[in-house]
């Protein structure tokens, strides 16, 4: 799993370095190639959600009579061991995907918001217990936990898994957003703020919250993912909405089928990939995030020559290799 | 307080919250998951085990809740867990003692070297921004983003076969008897290699970016232009100045996500059906098997909370801080 910079340092109690007051520009991170790339393919996977379903050239239940064929003009992506076709069944299942992933990075975001930022900026025994509370569902294995609690519930449906996810991977987004309340907080615009009065609510949504918000999208992202991946997980093993299909459902078909040893590979190599580069996806839209917050990790447009670095008080240096 | 008790405290306290919350999941679920259960499996419970599922439910309406509390508390410091209903009547502690040590093998070793490989990776590529270095992004973004048993399952599809070198599951040969000899240690290791490589190339991408970027970031800093300024030898200032501090965010960075870790590398051992606690899980799931599953996760989280203590002493060492507050 990736770890954004931004999360290690604010999780490490540093402040993040801000962003340079520099000239004004709106959208700025769609100029951004890896932000751009990625909101690309998230847009189509969007699409394909929506409209997935009704694309799919055949029902992703009927049975045919190619029992596991390998892909043709036909079936793009093969049939089953029940001769379904595969190419539908990864079209419908996008829908699943997408909505769990949404739905528990909300989830998981609010509660994030919520805790993170009362417990930074509440400096009491409130603050204090919200914050040990996050560090305990923090250490607490997510996975292992997602899965008993969905295993034990009678009946599961994508809304249901998509709620235990996001109530149960909040803790991350909060310890991140903690620290960088706490920083915020001493910051002279909020003592300036305080003196002239402005109430407790004021100060955090529009003093706190506006700068907050490159935190805020980087940690819905990462749950994205983190659901996305639990919820693949989940059904890999079998706990999933017994009415839909979705890529991992494939998945445990294509395992328990022994799709491998039969040579099928067709089976699980699409679904497994959808997944791939819909995490994909996401990271590079993380990172695009990241280098807004923190422009020293913007690749393009260097220097070259690793330690020659012109700055205001400083006479540069070269390194040794460069003489 | 010193920094380690202040830990050590927390960590007590997330040990207990773990149990507690082991103790509600099966109160918390609606109606009665005991009589589907009994539908299900069709009359093929004994009485005993319809009894011990009503007793785990909490559905055993003789006690009080906090009664039932103080009995599961006084049980698992007995280490009792309860029993197990595909191993009927084999109690849950003596079930995942078998496989524990499997997993602790695999998923410790792997976990560490990923973190140590990752690491020094990612101080070069930090380093040397702006070189060819720069195209491990892309792949390592990738190879994160894919999920562990997926990577597994092209890993036995390209490398396991009849005639390959790598077993493609299990733990060990079925000819050879499980003892401390040269013949069953060799088959051991033989059959843990695929799943090994499969978790350190997955997880390992994950510490290359981390530590790229807190590379990336430190080597901006004044102190290392002085220390180019001094005339250090590249390799010095890379180690010991830029190095040395990039890794303190990584190490805290690696104890928080021990758990996320362990959750994705135990499935793993359900695509190499690796004899682990893991691939016991996902039998567990499949069977309904509560008390097993409820077993395991405390056994999880109490191994990863240990593991946690262990990189927070290595912090300890890392860090001067922490040592001279308090």
């Amino acid at each position: 799993m990736a770890i954004s910079t931004v999360d290690l340092q604010a999780a490490a109690g540093a402040p993040a370095p801000s962003p340079k007051p520099a000239k004004r520009q709106k959208f700025r991170f769609i100029s951004n190639g890896k932000t751009m790339t990625g909101l690309i393919i998230l847009g189509f996977y969007v699409l394909l959600a929506i409209f997935g379903p009704m694309l799919a050239p055949y029902d992703p239940d009927a049975r045919g009579s190619d029992l596991i064929a390998a892909p043709s003009s036909a079936h793009w992506f093969g049939t089953t061991h029940l001769g379904q076709d595969i190419f539908s069944q990864v079209l419908a299942g996008a829908r699943g995907v997408v909505y769990v992933g949404l739905l528990a990075g909300l989830v998981a975001t609010a509660l994030a918001v919520i805790i993170g930022v009362s417990s930074g900026y509440l400096a009491n025994t409130g603050g204090e217990a919200l914050s040990a509370l996050s560090n305990v569902f923090l250490v607490i294995p997510a996975l292992p936990l997602i899965i008993i609690v969905a295993s034990i519930l009678p009946s599961v449906s994508n809304t249901t898994i998509g709620l235990v996810i996001g109530l149960t991977s909040w803790a991350w987004g909060a310890r991140v957003l903690r620290a960088q309340t706490l920083s915020l907080r001493g910051r002279d615009y909020v003592d300036a703020a305080r003196a002239t009065g402005e109430s407790t609510w004021r100060i955090i949504f529009f003093e706190l919250l506006p700068n907050l918000t490159a935190i805020i999208a980087s940690s819905f992202v990462g749950t994205v993912i983190f659901a996305v991946l639990s919820e693949i997980t989940l059904a890999f093993i079998g706990v999933s909405d017994p009415t839909d299909w979705n890529w991992g459902t494939i998945l445990f078909w294509a395992q328990s089928q022994q799709a491998l040893a039969q040579g099928a590979w067709w089976w699980f190599v699409p679904a497994g990939l959808a997944i791939a580069v819909l995490g994909t996806a996401l990271s590079l839209l993380n990172f695009g995030i990241d280098e807004i917050v923190n422009p020293r990790l913007r690749s393009s447009g260097r220097i070259k020559g690793k330690s020659v670095r012109m700055r205001i008080g400083f006479t540069p240096v070269l390194g040794k290799d460069n003489r | 307080m010193s920094y380690l008790l202040r830990r050590i405290v927390f960590y007590i306290f997330t040990a207990w919250a773990a149990i507690t919350i082991n103790f509600f999941i099966p109160r918390l679920i609606p109606g009665d998951p005991v009589q589907a259960l009994i539908a299900k499996e069709q009359g093929q419970l004994s009485t005993d085990a319809v009894h011990s599922l009503y007793v785990l439910f909490g559905l055993d309406k003789q006690q009080p809740l906090w009664q039932q509390y103080i009995d599961y508390l006084g049980q698992l410091t007995h280490g009792d867990l309860g029993l197990s209903f595909t191993f009927f009547p084999t109690p849950v502690s003596e079930v995942i003692s078998s496989s524990l040590p499997w997993t602790l093998a695999l998923v410790g070793v792997t976990t560490v070297v990923s973190f140590m490989v990752g690491t020094g990776m990612g101080v070069l590529a930090g380093w040397r921004r702006g070189s060819w270095v720069d195209l491990v992004l892309p792949v390592t973004t990738f190879l994160s983003s894919v999920p562990y048993f997926w990577f597994g399952l092209i890993m036995i599809e390209l490398l396991a076969g009849p005639n390959s070198f790598f077993p493609s599951s299990g733990g060990y040969d079925p000819g050879v008897t499980p003892g401390f000899d040269i013949g069953f240690i060799a088959s051991a290791v033989q059959h843990s290699l695929l799943p090994a490589l499969t978790i350190l190339i997955s997880s390992m991408s994950g510490w290359i970016l981390s530590m790229r970027n807190m590379m990336v970031t430190v080597s901006s800093e004044d102190y290392i232009t002085v220390a180019h300024a001094k005339g250090l030898s590249d390799r010095r200032v890379m180690l010991s100045y830029a190095a040395r501090n990039a890794l303190l965010p990584n190490v805290s960075g690696f104890a928080l996500s021990l758990g996320l870790i362990v959750g994705g590398t135990l499935l793993v051992e359900i695509v190499f059906s690796y004899p682990g606690v893991g691939f016991q899980l996902f039998q567990a799931v499949g069977a309904k098997d509560y008390p097993l599953m409820q077993g395991i996760f405390l056994i999880i989280t109490l191994s990863v909370l240990a593991a946690n203590f262990i990189a927070d002493l290595a912090y300890l060492v890392l860090d001067p801080r922490t040592r001279k507050e308090g």
